[in-house]
């Protein structure tokens, strides 16, 4: 599956705030650093094998363990109307 | 005079403009229209201009129903042409569904509809009674088992459709214990423009009369923010009322809706009668037992009225 954002929702740098942030219709997300290194990497083009990879090649973490924080960070955005696949 | 121009806002302002300039200082910008006089030109411009999202009004689930609530013939196939020109030009949509006594019934079909028209989001939101909604407060006024019954079917309608439709859901404050926390807290999050320029603390603030509101002709966005008295009367804690003061619920509520409180008890420094706490609590409880089947108030420019 390739995730990618829901029409509407961007991911924007708020720079009076030093921040970025999820922008979507009468809401706003504000990504912890994990979901802010997840949410980089959705570009339309990359699957969630190719995010995971991504993620375990720039941390020290096991392929399993970030693979478990992927698939519930996007399910959970995917709920919440942000992301589609 | 006033009035008119409300109505007529999306007719003469220049909307394109004012998207691309949003866009440009990094705003999130969202069209909030009845739908009656949207074209695919229109909408072809505002996509050009970076308008993220179209918020569309419906005031029912079917023609017959929506035209008596809205006041406007032929309006609701007018509503459903400019869904379909919004998913045409590639915008997301939403649908908002003020519902109310006189239209809750037909909740499901509402939800049916946004899914219908293509909409990734629907509000499903309680009339709040300000306004001319408050002159029909008793024909408007949801009973409790419609209430509770329209509760249920959100909670149903988010299960089922989800990853496909969110829906948010605003509930009436006549039936709750704590009032809203009205804007988040005035002049803490919030600030609106009107189309005459004036920078308001919520939408509804002109409401409150003999209050006055910056302009941002005369003074900036930071000025009117910071330095303005009207943003300034109502912000924080130290303005409020002894039920408030003091009140564990004081941050989280910020005392409620100043709009409110002026309009049910003629005073905008009040308590929002919604809070159980308020001694004017009784209010909301003589309007509910008041509430019936009566007959609407348009307003003046309603194109139902000839």
């Amino acid at each position: 599956m390739i995730p990618h954002f829901a029409p509407g929702v961007r991911l924007h740098h708020d720079k009076a705030r030093a921040r970025w942030v999820v922008m979507a219709p009468e809401r706003m997300f504000i990504p912890d650093e994990t979901a802010l290194e997840v949410l980089h990497l959705v570009d339309g083009a990359r699957d969630l094998d190719a995010i995971i990879d991504a993620l375990v090649a720039k941390f020290a973490a096991p392929r399993d363990a970030i693979a478990a924080d992927v698939h519930a960070m996007v399910e959970d955005l995917t709920n919440r109307g942000a992301l589609q696949a | 005079m006033g009035r008119c121009f409300r109505a007529s806002g999306g007719a003469w302002l220049p909307i394109v403009e004012i998207t691309a300039a949003a866009r440009d200082a990094g705003l999130y910008t969202n069209l909030i229209t009845a739908g009656v006089l949207l074209d695919a030109p229109l909408l072809a411009r505002l996509k050009a201009a970076g308008l993220d999202h179209v918020q569309l009004s419906i005031q029912d689930a079917e023609a017959e129903g929506a035209e008596r609530i809205g006041g406007m013939k032929g309006a609701h196939a007018r509503k459903q042409v400019a869904a379909r020109l919004v998913r045409e030009a590639g915008l997301p949509l939403t649908l908002n569904a003020v519902v109310h006594r006189q239209n809750l019934h037909n909740l499901p079909a509402m939800i049916d509809l946004a899914i219908a028209w293509g909409a990734a989001r629907l509000e499903v939101a309680h009339v709040q009674y300000y306004g001319w909604a408050l002159e029909n407060r008793a024909a408007l006024m949801p009973t409790r088992t419609q209430l509770d019954e329209a509760t249920r079917v959100v909670e149903a309608a988010r299960a089922r459709h989800k990853g496909r439709l969110v829906i948010d859901y605003v509930v009436p404050d006549y039936y709750a214990a704590r009032p809203k926390p009205c804007m988040g807290g005035w002049g803490n999050r919030f600030l609106a423009v009107s189309p005459a320029g004036n920078v308001l603390p919520c939408h509804a603030a002109e409401s409150i009369t003999g209050m006055v509101f910056p302009n941002i002709r005369s003074t900036s966005l930071r000025a009117a923010w910071e330095d303005s008295e009207a943003f300034n009367r109502f912000r924080g804690t130290a303005w409020m009322p002894s039920p408030c003061q003091g009140c564990e619920n004081a941050e989280r509520d910020w005392g409620g809706c100043r709009c409110q409180a002026f309009a049910l008890i003629g005073d905008a420094a009040a308590t929002d009668p919604a809070c159980a706490l308020s001694p004017h609590h009784a209010v909301l409880a003589s309007a509910i037992a008041e509430a019936g089947d009566a007959a609407f108030i348009y307003r003046e420019f309603s194109a139902a009225q000839s």
